[in-house]
């Protein structure tokens, strides 16, 4: 049987500096990275620290850094990243890090809050119901951003991110977005007025990191752009002082 | 005074129209060149053409007012990556800088198109 020398990140509060290191771990066919870790910190080393959920992909829990660039790592094949055998595993990047490869996604979700993520209802339960077009232009945009997780790769993808730390990002705009374009939703300019400020919508530059790694394939630089041209037009038109 | 999201928002706007009009300047000025460089060049060449004319007076004009506007815009971002983010703080030295484009693009246009 072959093993995987796979390098994994070692940091936290009681260690002084953090690092790699190495684990030898044996390799099986179908093999996840996700199944890597798991046998680390169950046969090798405890202490080992790591976020995962429904490990088939659908919660987004154990996104991680796999060689340098971001996945769920419930979904990345060994063989697919490591044909050479070499195995890289580190936290998310552009996240602050509790101990090894665990991220702290408070500011991530603040940011949400702070692009107002959130819908804003105008109906009461004594009016009908309301009717929403599913093949308008508005809400065919919505479903195409709809299907966020909040796993956070695209965050940890994003240039700008690095860049900026203020920047709401991809997921907080992306979601912005699809309330943008709900047609029930009351808090429009608002929203775009949130969505603009100064590390908002116009600091994205269209590099699409986060298009090309997003895991549900949506493309939230679309739904950025769709916010830009939203917030340019309210802006000329006076919707935002 | 402003709120951070409109001026943000009509900055954008603003970059994009003048990279419009950029667009349309360096195609021009790009064949303009190529055409007049065959067979060599010299200044008075370049003078002829540009002296006492209206057209191309107008047209450097707006090239320069385009340039203006959309490069100061462009290198506020590119400082304020490089330091940290904050947009704000540079609005002073980029007015400094689209002014300082104007005097000297529009001193060029004259220089080439006066007399």
């Amino acid at each position: 049987m072959s093993t995987l020398s796979v390098r994994v990140w070692r940091s936290g509060p009681d260690i002084a500096a953090g690092g790699f290191e190495t684990y030898e771990v044996p390799r099986l066919p179908a093999q996840t990275v996700l199944d890597v870790v798991t046998y680390i910190q169950r046969r090798i080393d405890p202490t080992l620290a790591y976020r995962f959920a429904c490990r088939v992909g659908m919660c987004g829990s154990c996104a991680m850094t796999v060689n340098g660039k971001a996945r769920w790592t419930c979904r990345t094949h060994v063989q697919a990243v490591a044909g050479d055998g070499a195995l890289e595993i580190a936290p998310l990047a552009r996240f602050p890090v509790i101990r090894d490869l665990v991220t702290d996604m408070r500011e991530f979700f603040d940011k949400w809050t702070r692009a107002k993520g959130e819908f804003v209802p105008t109906a009461t339960r004594g009016d009908a119901f309301a009717a929403v077009e599913p093949t308008s232009a508005a809400r065919r945009a919505v479903d195409a951003a709809i299907e966020c997780i909040g796993c956070g790769v695209c965050h940890a993808s994003c240039d700008v991110v690095g860049w900026n730390p203020a920047y709401l990002g991809p997921a907080a705009l992306n979601r912005a977005w699809t309330l943008v374009n709900d047609v029930r939703d009351g808090a429009r300019t608002a929203r775009l007025a949130a969505v603009a400020g100064d590390a908002g919508c116009h600091a994205c530059h269209t590099h699409q990191s986060c298009t090309e790694r997003c895991p549900k394939k949506l493309a939230p630089t679309a739904s950025i752009a769709g916010l830009k041209r939203a917030s340019a037009f309210a802006a000329l038109a006076g919707e935002i002082e | 005074m402003m709120s951070a999201p409109r001026r943000e928002a009509l900055l954008w706007l603003a970059q994009r129209a003048s990279a419009v009009v950029l667009a349309l300047c360096v195609v021009v000025h790009l064949a303009t060149m190529i055409v007049a460089v065959r067979g060599g060049l010299t200044a008075a060449e370049i003078l002829a053409r540009t002296r006492g004319s209206v057209g191309w007076t107008v047209f450097y004009a707006v090239f320069v007012l385009a340039v203006t506007i959309h490069a100061p815009i462009g290198v506020r971002t590119v400082l304020a990556e490089s330091s940290g983010g904050h947009r704000r703080r540079l609005d002073a030295a980029m007015t400094a800088f689209a002014l300082l484009l104007l005097a000297a693009g529009l001193r060029a246009v004259y220089a080439v198109t006066a007399g």
